[in-house]
This record gives structure tokens, sequence and C-alpha cells, in this order.
């Protein structure tokens, strides 16, 4: 198992590298790690999903709303069956609360017969119009002027950070080497790739180009303008878990001529989300929130959930989708240069990442990287983060094996030691106590830090001497 | 496997309020009384202060560390068991509660509950300071904790969010790991300086920045000027919320002002059997209010425990503007100990009066500069004057 955050890197050549280890680059190298092949999964960042995928909506959609036809339309619909039998096998969180689309005036009440159609034609089925009455029982705590809305029996909240883990977890496992603080500066393309990177030059076969926000850029370098990635910003709050009552299904906006708009969503933290915003950027850096942002997801949250503006907010937070002004994903062959690109993955890509794996894996076979002799992988199991399953504070059979389950360090989200000392000698540790937190919600609670933060931080500290 | 126990107290918190509290049962003969505490070390807050001031006018030499060190041991001597590394996590009953610890799972049933689970600072998310998310961003209990207790570095340059007392503890934290507080930012229109540190008042910040760590705190003047103060550190100190976590769960009455559980002049809570004390109920007082609050809810405690008849809540006090909470908040009976009353601004010569149902019950002024983090003390004299049956009790100031 190898995982590399300093240092030159090994020499030799590998047979395929994949240039980012967010959500869709980690599923590509654990689909890679079933073939008999040499793997490279490198990231700029000290950590795997510490870009777009750290702040994803979290939500497991059914693509009932994307564009019929479109890649992303099928990519969705396969990904979600891919990702949720993935979930339950090891571990991932998840929770089926189903979706309202709520419509709040006439144009969105009109809106939902199409997207209903919309719906079929993306080959869901369960979509179905709720009357205002109805609506309203399933979800009392709704503000006033609720029309109506569609019921998305379908759509599950699900923990984004487990799943990137996850998939980075099994692909080392089986071989792959990971090799983080690594950016690519620099490609030349003959018989071989050679890639510059801040640690020294990696040499390979195959590429495939899974940089996010940077996929243009990696593009670029390999002669390659298709698209041009603009970060769009999504800042979010998160509300404490005493909001979690208020709320039962995600409760998403129609989609109108203005942008898709604001969700409320549980989060299976057992918190409360409400966002995104969505504001074009130039800067692919700027993950901060605005005055101006959270002052309209506060106005937009008061007229969809009065009584959540009334909750302590835990988090604030900004994500940057790699939106590419084109409707569908960029996912692009180049065969002769054994190059795939894996441009324009937005929210879409947490649920779609399973389906994008084994479409690139087809695209890399058509180029020609020999597919031949594919293993089931070694199953994985995660560490439960999800409020709704058991965790390890309340588990006493769990603390009679080993006691440091039961000393509670993290008061606010009841996180354990045993917990934190298991997160920091896993096979992907955290490459920051932010890396940490999302493993174990350490210091993500409504303290922030106030009581834990030092002892957290101390325990971190501990481990990467 | 939950093992079930049986106490006659059980004390939720090992802080100046629960300890005080332990020890004076204890030392009745109230039976088993048991404390639990969280945390590794019992103590509370004061552990982490390492100022003097908490010895009051006798020893104001006393430091926090010393202070809460001879509080554990005064409950400890005086019968009280006092138990670290237990968690409090929920309700199996109404005097019951679940717990986590090394040892194990257990639900353990008392005769009365006392919360004295303290306060914290909100955080920066809490407050909605909008920017980056990088490190350095602390509040005063995580700076303390992280210098005090495990000698962590902190950033060198450090702006200090807030000018009351905490923030003079922040600044002097912050010197002694070798940081320099560069400014202290309040959005009021005055506070305390300390030597050295230019003081900003009527300032906000307006965004955090920075990548990995913070690099500056951009600031507004109320009068529109801006700028941008070059930091690695920033500190957001004061506002206070109690730590309600454990009443809200099970289902017992909160102040919408103090957001810690209503309770009468004896520190009763809507549920019968539970009480509350100290900085759960209020946020920030020193910690000899909170352990005088320990001591006064002593009798209280000790008549339930004799089988005195709980009473039914009687009629709430309430606060208008610029007044942001009273406590006690409600009056089942007289009080036999001054209540107090914080302000949300400044104040110059209050005059604070009480009423009900349009009667006025008492009117005093109050001498001298009232500052937001000093509660005013509010003789109980007219509490009998209430009328249980009547309307709200309303206190307001002018």
């Amino acid at each position: 198992m190898t995982v590399t955050v300093g240092g030159g890197l090994p020499g030799g050549q590998y047979d395929v590298t994949v240039v980012g280890a967010g959500v869709v680059g980690s599923a590509v190298a654990r689909e890679l790690a079933r073939l008999p092949l040499r793997i490279a999964l490198v990231d700029a960042a000290d950590d795997v999903g510490e870009g777009t995928s750290k702040a994803n909506t979290a939500i497991l959609h059914t693509g009932f709303d994307a564009v019929p036809g479109s890649l992303e339309s099928r990519l969705v619909r396969e990904g979600q069956r891919l990702l949720s039998a993935y979930a339950a096998e090891s571990g991932i969180p998840v929770e089926p609360l189903g979706a309202l689309l709520v419509a709040w005036d006439e144009e969105q009440r009109a809106a939902l017969a199409g997207l209903a159609d919309k719906a079929v034609r993306n080959g869901y089925r369960a979509a179905r119009i709720a009357l205002p009455e109805e609506v309203r029982a399933r979800e009392p705590e709704l503000g006033p002027g609720v029309l109506g809305a569609l019921d998305v029996p379908g759509e599950s909240v699900i923990c984004p950070w487990t799943t990137t883990l996850a998939y980075a977890t099994q692909a080392v496992r089986s071989g792959v080497d990971l090799h983080l603080n690594c950016r690519v500066l620099d490609a030349i393309s003959g018989d071989v790739h050679t890639l510059t990177t801040s640690r020294g030059p990696l040499r390979t076969r195959y590429l495939v180009n899974a940089a996010g926000l940077y996929a243009d850029a990696i593009d670029r370098l390999l002669g390659h303008a298709d698209f041009t990635v603009t970060p769009r910003r999504g800042q979010l709050i998160v509300f404490d878990e005493f909001a979690r009552g208020l709320v039962r299904h995600i409760l998403l906006p129609v989609p109108g001529a203005l942008g898709k708009g604001v969700l409320v969503s549980p989060t299976v933290y057992g918190k409360v989300m409400l966002g995104p915003t969505a504001e074009d950027l130039d800067d692919k850096t700027d993950t901060g929130s605005t005055a101006a942002g959270l002052a309209v997801l506060r106005e937009k949250g008061r007229r969809i959930l009065p009584a959540l503006l009334d909750e302590e907010v835990t988090a604030v937070y900004a994500g940057l989708r790699a939106a590419t002004g084109d409707e569908d994903y960029a996912i692009r062959s180049h065969p002769a240069q054994r190059y795939v690109t894996v441009g324009g993955i937005r929210s879409t890509g947490l649920t779609a990442s399973m389906a994008i794996a084994a479409h690139v894996v087809e695209l890399l076979a058509d180029g020609g990287l020999p597919v031949a002799g594919a293993r089931d992988l070694e199953p994985v199991r995660m560490p439960n983060l999800g409020e709704a399953f058991p965790r390890p504070y309340r588990d006493a059979e769990l603390i009679a094996r080993d006691p440091e389950y039961g000393r509670i360090v993290c008061h606010c989200e009841r996180v354990t030691r045993g917990e934190i000392r298991d997160a920091l000698a896993a096979t992907v540790p955290p490459g920051s106590p932010d890396g940490l937190r999302r493993r174990t919600r350490a210091r993500g609670g409504r303290c922030q830090g106030f009581h834990c933060g030092a002892a957290v931080r101390a325990l971190f500290e501990e481990a990467r001497r | 496997m939950t093992r079930d126990r049986t106490v006659d107290v059980l004390v939720v918190g090992a802080g100046p309020a629960g300890l005080t509290l332990a020890a004076r049962l204890a030392g009745a003969g109230a039976g088993r009384v048991e404390v639990l505490e969280r945390e590794q070390d019992a103590g509370g807050a004061p552990r982490h202060c390492h100022h003097g001031g908490f010895g009051g006018l006798l020893r104001p030499w006393l430091a926090g560390p010393a202070y809460a060190r001879l509080a554990v041991e005064a409950a400890v001597a005086a019968g009280a068991t006092v138990r670290t590394g237990v968690t409090a996590t929920g309700w199996a009953g109404p005097l019951s509660l679940e717990t986590t610890s090394p040892a194990g799972l257990e639900r353990i049933t008392a005769r009365a509950v006392v919360l004295a689970t303290g306060a914290r600072e909100r955080p920066r998310s809490a407050r909605l300071v909008p920017g980056s998310r990088p490190a350095g961003v602390l509040t005063t209990g995580e700076l303390q904790q992280s210098v005090h207790l495990y000698g962590q570095e902190v950033g060198r340059r450090a702006v200090v969010v807030g000018a009351e007392p905490v923030a003079r503890h922040a600044v002097r934290t912050l010197r002694r790991a070798g940081a320099e507080a560069v400014a202290q930012v309040t959005e009021h229109s005055r506070g305390i300086a300390v030597p050295g540190v230019p003081l900003l008042t009527a300032t906000t910040v307006v965004e955090l920045r920075g990548r990995g760590r913070l690099s500056g705190v951009a600031v507004r003047h109320e009068d529109g000027r801006s700028g941008v103060l070059a930091c690695d550190t920033v500190v957001f100190t004061g506002d206070w919320i109690p730590d309600h976590e454990l009443a809200r769960r099970g289902g017992i009455a909160l102040d919408p002002g103090t957001r810690g559980p209503c309770v009468d002049a004896s520190f009763r809570t809507s549920a019968p059997g539970v009480f509350a004390v100290g900085n759960a109920l209020h946020g920030v007082e020193r910690a000899a209010a909170a352990a005088a609050e320990g001591a006064a809810a002593s009798a209280a405690v000790l008549a339930r425990l004799s089988g005195a008849p709980w009473p039914e809540p009687g009629p709430p006090l309430v606060v208008r503007a610029p007044l942001v909470w009273v406590s006690p908040n409600r009056l089942t009976g007289t009080a036999g100990r001054p209540l107090l009353l914080r302000s949300g601004e400044p104040l110059t010569g209050p005059v604070v009066t009480v009423a009900q149902d349009g009667r006025l019950l008492w009117r005093r002024r109050f001498p001298g500069r009232v500052p937001p983090w000093r509660s005013l003390r509010l003789p109980p004299g007219w509490t009998d004057r209430v009328d249980r049956g009547g309307g709200p009790v309303v206190v307001t100031a002018g």
C-alpha cells in the first residue's frame, strides 16, 4: 500500500495515471485497480477530495432532472444504482429521504408537470405531483404560500467525504500508488507521457485527466482546448442538529429562468444545509463566503423554512463547481494520445462517479489499454459518520472491546478517541485537521473547537511525529 | 450491555457551579451525590484561565487552575463522587441520564438531576463572519486550552474580536504564547483597551482572508472607512451561549433571552426534579457568581429530596430591548438573592423598572455606566409583590 506526500516520485513507468483525487478521479483509480496494471493517482492537495468534492451538496440523485438523452443523464442514472449498492457494502452513510420540489409561485407550480414528464424521459417513473395539503402534511414547518410540489421519492442524502475516501482507500489497498502534494506543472506526450510535477517527473503510458476545476488547464498541456472551466461558487449555511427536526425531505427548488436555486436539506451528519448560491467567478481558489451571499441564503431560507433561521449556525462554507457553460459532462477520449479528459463534472458527479469511472475505463480500453484479467476488489468497510446509523459512542460491545471508543473527545459531534486514532492510522490518513474532520466529524460541531480544538490538534500533531 | 445505577443527586458538569453545589449537598447528607464531567479533568473553564482574581477579595491572586483544583478537592472532601471522562449523552427517562465513558454505557437514575453544563463562546461561523476558512481562527476557550493545557504554538500576529474582560484575557494568553495582539476590534462604541493594543471601536469584521493560514482580517468602521489588518490569527471572544444541549434534548423549556433553561429563583426548571445552575443558565458570569448559584441551589435540591412539591411555573420574567435577558426568568416564590440582568448595549445611568399587568413593582436608577458584558444585580425585595397567577413580569430599562 503506497501513499506518498513528499519527496521524489517512484521511478519507472506507470500504465495509467489519474490526475485529480477527487470523487471522480478516485473512482476511476478504483475501477482501474481491478486490472493487473501499475496505476498512479496524483493530486496537488495534501488530501483526497480537497477540491470541489469536499463541498458538494451531498445528494445521491435519481437523475430525474438531467437533460434527457445526455451523457450526464445516463451516467447519473447508472451511477445512482452503482453507488447505492457500493454504499451499502462499504458503510457509506446514505439516508433515503426523498425530495420535494416545492412550488412557491404560479410559474413554479406550472413547471411541475414539465418536470414530471422530464423525469419519465430520464427513465425515472416514481415522480408525481403532490397537492399543497399533502406537502404541508409531510413538511409542517414549511413557510406559507406552498402551491404544490413534485414528489421524487428516490432522492437520498449521502456522505461525500466517505465516498471519496472509500474509493481512494480501496484503490490504494488494491495496489494503486496515491501521490499527494503532487501538482502537475507540464506534460510532454510521446510514446509515453512525461508529466512534470511539483515532486519531479512521472512517466505513464495512459493518462486520465480528472482535475476538476483545473481539467481545462491540464487539457491545454496535452494540446486540447475543448472547454473552459468557469468556477461557479456555491455558498452554504449548515444549521445545528437541533434544526434537524424541522425538515423531513430534501427540499429542492423548482428550477426557473434564474437557475437552479437554493435547497434545504438534511445532512447525513444530522444537521440541515441551506444553499447553494450560484456565482460565476474567475478565481479557481475563491472558496470564501460573502456577506451578500449569506444574506441571500438567509432570506430564501426564511421563506422556505422560517423556524430554521432561529437555530444556531454550525458552519458556513463555499464550494466551487466546475462549470463549462455546456449542459453536459465534457468527457473526451483521445485514443491516439492514450488520454481521456473527464471535464465539466458538476454537482451530480458524486452520484455519477462510479458510472463515470466505468465509462472512462471503457474509453481507455477502446484506446488500447489492456483490460484482461480484471478481478473483484477486496471490499472496504468505512467508519460510520452518519447520525442515522450506530455510532461508536453508543456501542457498548465495541467500548467493552476497546475503551478508546468510550472516550469522547469532540463533545458536540460525539467523536471518540478510538475513531480519531483509527482515522490517523488509516490507509489514506488525513493531511490536516480539516481532513481529520471529514473522516470523523471531530471539530465539526456547534462549538467549532471551543471545547475540543486543542485536544484534536494535539492528537493530529502527535500522529504526524 | 448498559449498566443501570441509581444515585440521589446527579450533577452534570464539574465546573464551579456543579462542584460547589455537590459539595454543599454531600456535606448536608444528601446521600450519594455524583458529578459527571465529560472532560478528562474536573474544574470547568477555570482550568484554562491562567489569570488571577478567582479567590475574590480575599485571595485575588488565586488563578483559575488553583481555583479549579480547590473546588474539586472541596467536593470530594465533602463526600461527592466526581467522575471525569463521562459524558451524559441523552435522557432515558425524566430523571435518568444515558452516559458514555471508557467503562461503557450507563443509565443513571437520580432523585434530582442538576444541569451545570456551562457556556461556550459562539464561533466565527455562528456569528456569520464571511470569508475563507483558514487555520488560525479561534475562540478564547480554544486559545487558552491550546496555550495553557497543550502548550501549542499559536500564530505571531493576532487580531482579537471583542473588548470585554475575556478579550483582555485573550490578549494576555496570546502574549504568553509569544504572539503579538495587533488590534482589538469591537462593534460597540467603547470597550476595554489593553495597554499596547490599538482598540478599534464601532468596527465590524467583514471578511476573513487567507488560504491554508489566515492572512488578514478585513474590517469596516461604521462611518464607512475600511481596511485590512494583516494577521495570522484571529480570536473571537465573548458572545457566550449556554451549552444547553442536554436541557433541550430533555424537552426542558428554554428562555429566549438567555438561551439557557428557564428557571425560577430556586433554580427549578420546567421538568420536575431537574435543576439548572451556573453559566448553563445565562452565559458567562465570573466563577464566583456561578459557584454562588450552585451554593444557593442546595436548599431547593435538599427540599426536593425530602419530598417538597414541584411548583407550577409562575409568571415569566421578560425583558424589553435594549435588555437581553434576566435570570431567573420565572417566579414561583420570593427570590432570596439578586436577579441578574443584562443589556445588549452600553447604558448610562439606566432606570430599571419592573411591572406586572401595568402595575409597577419596582423602579431604581443605577448610577454610572453599565457595559454589555456585566450584569446588573436587581435586589429581590419586589418579588414578593408578584401576582403568582398574573401575567408576565416585564423588566425595562430607560
